[in-house]
């Protein structure tokens, strides 16, 4: 898709929801516009019903606005407190099954190479901690091993937060949630680990705190997808709803774990990816 | 079950998909008349009929011809804009198929996934979907006739529509263009005997 197919039709401009004539005009397609451009595009997340404060839904913006190619992307993603706000959002998107996102994915993106063998199609799996640690993890896992062509970010609010608090692989030891009253039993899954020595080419751990670091990890990794091999963000988007804090405390609840050094933001990239980032980003300056 | 005919409701919730009880889709040339089959020029002429006798109809164009995507869209576009005019019809705009939380609003789009919202508090009379993607109609037409008393009209590129009290087949710029001279001529004679 370029925008030259994203026009309304003469004579109906009017009549267009407000919403997707400011997408036409303003929207971020075909420009090379990022994070620090936000608030002079119109962004590609309208409206959204999910909590205040939540830290999720500042990483969904954040991670539009990061997006190499909009155009050209397809964003699959499950089922959790993510996909609600997806219908609010202008980009192709696929909602899996609970867990089956990376082999959806998969499937996708060899169909897109092969339908669009000289424009290169973005696909990011976009999904919770619970769909990618914990339900979908064979499915992740088995789609590093056959080194797909994806990007997988996982949105890690630390708790299967949609279904109202139950813990999940990636809460934190000791943590107490609603549907988890004696706290959890063991550490966080070593994802990132997990990632790098499954086969992924570029993997990072960041946060909505620091928003360029962010946009980098989520350009980085669509970008080595597409060229090199699989890839794999690590989102900590903490949840005020589940986690019980204040929603304006979001940010500084990041920025405490960081101090404590409980969360780090971390860049694992193989010799290849390295080259191959050196060369296009180089390009770019 | 041969005696359904897909007439203007409320039916209920629910009503059957009128390809369940018996209604087949047309044949080239033909169309759709409340489940009976009839040669287009017949159709033709009640959708004249239906919209001009209308207290408030409303068409409902999809994404198909909402968007300029691909060659020809564009005088249907504008064909479809003249046929409004000449009923003087209201154009709702179906743009997106995905739900929109926390709500639509029913006087700016319509929404097959907002049934309640879809058809404006039942004060829509007569109803034209056209560009709407076969599935997304279907779903939407039988809802319409569901809930409300709406006549439910499809001009469909396709091969029609059963859940459509009115459906064409095979319809483009041509069939357009036909239907507002039959609206045109209607008039004029109206206007004679008047
Ligand atoms: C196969 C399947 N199992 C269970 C569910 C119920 N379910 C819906 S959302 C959800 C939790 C999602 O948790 P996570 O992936 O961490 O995303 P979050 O809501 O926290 O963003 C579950 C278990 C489902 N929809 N499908």
């Amino acid at each position: 898709m370029t925008k030259q197919i994203f026009r309304i039709a003469p004579g109906f401009e009017e009549i267009m929801p407000e919403e997707y004539r400011e997408l036409v005009t303003d929207g971020p397609y075909d420009r090379s516009v990022g994070v620090a451009d936000l608030g002079t595009f119109k962004e590609l997340l309208e409206e959204h019903p999910l909590c205040a404060g939540c830290g999720l839904a500042l990483s969904l913006r954040l991670f539009l606005a990061s997006l190499p190619a909009p155009a050209d992307t397809v964003v699959v993603g499950s089922t959790g407190c993510s996909a609600i706000a997806f219908p609010q959002v202008g980009l192709h998107n696929i909602h899996g099954l609970f867990g089956n996102q990376n082999a959806i994915a998969s499937g996708l993106k060899r169909a897109l190479k092969l339908r669009f063998p000289d424009r290169p199609k973005d696909v990011v799996v976009v999904a919770g901690d619970g769909a990618t640690a914990d339900i979908g993890l064979e499915m992740v896992m088995h789609s590093w091993f056959r080194a797909e062509n994806i990007a997988t970010v996982m949105l890690d609010n630390e708790a299967y937060a949609n279904t109202g608090g139950q813990e999940s692989g990636m809460s934190p030891r000791g943590a107490v949630l609603n549907m988890a009253p004696t706290g959890k039993k063991f550490e966080k899954v070593a994802m990132p680990e997990i990632a790098r020595e499954s086969g992924c080419a570029y993997v990072a751990v960041t946060s909505p705190a620091n928003a360029r670091r962010f946009e980098k990890a989520i350009r980085r990794a669509i970008l080595v997808a597409r060229d090199v091999g699989p890839t794999y963000v690590q989102v900590f988007c903490p949840c005020p709803t589940n986690f019980k804090f204040r929603p304006d405390e979001t940010l500084g609840v990041i920025r405490k774990r960081e101090k404590e050094g409980v969360f780090q933001y971390r860049e694992y990239i193989t010799p290849e990816a390295q080259q191959y980032l050196a060369a296009s980003e180089g390009e770019k300056r | 079950m041969d005696s359904y005919r897909v007439k203007a409701g409320p039916e209920g919730y629910l009503p059957p998909a009128a390809a369940c009880v018996g209604i087949c889709l047309p044949e080239r040339g033909h169309a759709l008349l409340e489940g009976e089959l009839v040669p287009e020029e017949r159709a033709l002429e009640e959708i004249a009929r239906r919209l001009l006798a209308a207290g408030n109809p409303v068409f409902f164009p999809g994404p198909l011809i909402l968007w300029d995507w691909k060659e020809g869209v564009a005088e249907k576009a504008r064909a479809l804009q003249v046929l409004a005019r000449e009923v003087r019809a209201k154009i709702i705009p179906m743009p997106d198929y995905r739900p929109k939380y926390p709500m639509i609003n029913p006087a700016v789009e319509i929404n097959p996934n907002h049934p309640n919202l879809t058809i404006w508090h039942n004060h829509i009379d007569v109803c034209v979907f056209i560009g709407v993607h076969c599935h997304y109609a279907n779903v939407a037409l039988k809802i319409i006739r569901g809930g409300t008393d709406c006549y439910t009209i499809a001009i469909c590129g396709e091969v029609g529509h059963e859940d459509a009290m009115i459906s064409l087949r095979d319809a483009g710029l041509r069939t357009l263009e036909r239907l507002t001279a039959m609206v045109r001529e209607m008039k004029r004679k109206a206007g004679d005997v008047g």
